[in-house]
């Protein structure tokens, strides 16, 4: 999809950007990553053409874009910025019609288009439409920066830093929000940072930079579990354990043969499964709901006509499916548990995360859980 | 008082002439200077040159400057709207230059990276978004010409200066009177209007900055 060939960038003495090849696939997500200076943005800009490299090549859908109009080129091309750039003397809607606007698409279909984005980044239209920008949060502004990268649909979405500027749980939130969008959307996006976590939430690859050049491009896995030197294991830095954990989502990595006991059943029933080799027993409530957890020296000091509610321990934390491992490990810290439940969307129990689990998790040679989903 | 209520013709006649001397050359002023304020942004290093002319002119004595213009121009109206233009250009370049490039950067990019072309830049994006500080820049100026024309009295251009100035000859209180009621009726005037229309373009700004009004004379 996107081709670049031994592109370079020099300003004056500065090379920006050194010799930079990269090949990004259609549909890939790709995050630049690296220090201040190091060439991301200059990297970045030279896509849409905003800076035209000093020597090199990029082929977009194979054709080299320094033969292409600039101004076409640039309307198929989604572009994001920190600063988000909202034209402040037009409304919301205006704003995000404007390319739709450019490419002097009828009235009716702007209106639509941006009452469909403005509902697919999560504002209401009918409240927002016939705002001005100043009239926004810094979050619902940066929503509308994304809405209006969006407009035309197009193929390549170039972003960056576009969370930069927000406080820490609004950015949170636009990332699990925009991770959802893309698995709509699906472009082929390229995507600065300064945040490793951020980065490792939405590659596919990663590319580091450094002084223009790039030092790895590679999977997160293989960023964290292979670094290619010492810049990218001190870039990555020293939690590096715990990145890895924030990649598997805890539905990859649960304990799934568990067994449920209802408050109502008797000891007797309980010691059968242990007998039948079961170890993970919850004890779930009428509802579906986990309840509690028993133990089996209770069990074995318990008369067996005797019923399962009279040795529950009512104490155990549940995780849903879909965070990860490191929310996981947040949840057993927190309520010092060994082993917590991991629960579907209708809170019912699916699975277990136990701290040997984790351990082993983190241990293992090779990560394949990604590459099967 | 007295005069006015003797001669109302007279001072509307008067009051007419010099509106028509103001307009003309803060409207022809605003062309050219808004014209040359755009060309300044997209070849920068003719600012130092062009800015330091405009700044020159501006300091030029308006009497002189009128008499100066006499041997090109004759006596009358067309040797006063050029040197009103003349003085406007710096202000009005000036202006249009700053409201131009003081945009916030990142919007300029995002104009360019979203593909408008210069045109589309300049129109949709550069002077509504600079038109604040060139407003700003029309205010000075209007009220400046609207001070100066009094001045062109000299060269027989008319307007409200011929009342002052024979006022001043005859030492009559009434005349001057006269003359000046009307020119500060229409300077405060002119400036509301302006405030008005800036106001009505730019609803999307909350507040306006207040502009100074420079005095000229
Ligand atoms: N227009 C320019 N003129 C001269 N030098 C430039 C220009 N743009 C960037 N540079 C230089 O090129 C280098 C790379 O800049 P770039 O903006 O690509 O860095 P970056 O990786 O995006 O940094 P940051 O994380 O701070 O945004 C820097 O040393 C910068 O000073
Ligand atoms: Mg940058």
């Amino acid at each position: 999809m996107i081709r670049l060939e031994n592109v370079t960038k020099q300003f004056g003495v500065v090379k920006a950007v050194d010799q930079v090849n990269l090949h990004i696939t259609p549909g890939e997500f790709l995050v630049l990553i690296g220090p201040s200076g190091c060439g991301k943005t200059t990297t970045m800009k030279m896509i849409n053409r905003l800076i035209d490299p000093s020597a090199g090549r990029i082929l977009i859908k194979g054709k080299d874009i320094s033969a292409e109009d600039p101004i076409q080129l640039r309307r198929q091309i989604g572009y994001a910025i920190q600063e988000i750039g909202l034209l402040p003397h037009m409304t919301i809607a205006d704003n995000i019609a404007l390319v739709p606007r450019l490419l002097k698409w009828p009235k009716k279909k702007q209106r639509q288009r941006v009452e469909e984005l403005l509902e697919m980044v999560g504002l209401d239209a009918a409240t927002f439409m016939h705002k001005y920008p100043r009239q926004l949060s810094g979050g619902q502004r940066q929503r509308v920066g994304v809405a209006r990268a969006l407009a035309v649909d197009p193929p390549i979405m170039l972003m960056d830093e576009p969370f930069g500027a927000l406080d820490p749980i609004t950015r949170e939130q636009m990332q699990d929000e925009f991770i959802k969008l893309q698995e709509q959307v699906k472009k082929t996006i390229v995507f600065v940072t300064h945040d490793m976590d951020e980065a490792l939430k939405f590659a596919d690859r990663v590319a580091i930079m450094n002084h223009g050049k790039i030092i790895q491009c590679d999977s997160p896995e293989m960023i964290l579990r292979r670094p290619a030197n010492k810049f990218v294991r001190d870039f990555v830095g020293s939690d590096h354990t715990l990145k890895q954990l924030s990649l598997i989502k805890v539905k990859e990595a649960m304990i799934t043969d568990i067994d449920t006991l209802h408050p109502d059943n008797t000891i007797a029933q309980a010691k059968e499964l242990f007998k039948r080799g079961s170890s993970n027993i919850v004890v779930v409530a009428k509802t579906g709901e986990a309840i509690g957890y028993i133990n089996r020296e209770d069990l074995n000091k318990t008369p067996e006509d005797r019923f399962v509610s009279e040795i529950t321990v009512n104490s155990i934390s549940t995780v849903a499916s879909d965070k990860t491992l490191k929310d996981a490990l947040t949840v057993m810290l927190k309520n010092d548990a060994g082993y917590i439940a991991v629960s579907d969307e209708n809170r019912k129990p699916v699975g277990l995360i136990t701290s040997s689990r984790l351990r082993q998790i983190v241990s293992e040679p090779r990560l394949n859980s990604r590459e099967e989903q | 008082m007295q005069y006015i209520l003797q001669n109302p013709g007279t001072v509307l006649k008067l009051t007419l002439e010099h509106i028509q001397i103001s307009l003309i050359s803060v409207a022809v002023s605003i062309v050219i200077g808004v014209v040359i304020g755009i060309i300044l942004t997209r070849i920068k290093i003719l600012q130092g040159p062009v800015l330091g002319l405009a700044g020159v002119l501006y300091t030029i004595p308006s009497l002189a400057l009128f008499a100066m213009l006499i041997p090109f121009f004759g006596l009358g109206l067309k040797p006063t709207v050029f040197a009103l233009i003349l003085y406007s250009q710096l202000a009005i370049i000036r202006n249009t230059v700053s409201g131009i490039e003081t945009i916030d950067p990142s919007i300029i990019e995002v104009a360019e990276g979203m593909g408008m072309t210069g045109w589309q830049k300049l129109f949709l994006v550069e002077l509504p978004l600079g038109l604040p500080v060139i407003m700003a820049g029309v205010r000075m100026v209007t009220v400046m010409a609207i001070g100066v024309a009094t001045i062109a009295s000299y060269i027989s251009a008319g307007g409200l200066g011929d009342l002052i100035f024979l006022g001043m000859q005859t030492v009559d209180l009434n005349v001057i009177f006269a003359g000046a009621l009307p020119l500060i009726i229409l300077a405060l005037g002119a400036d509301r209007i302006l405030v008005l229309l800036q106001r009505k373009l730019e609803r999307w700004r909350e507040d306006l900055p207040s502009t100074g009004l420079v005095k000229e004379g």
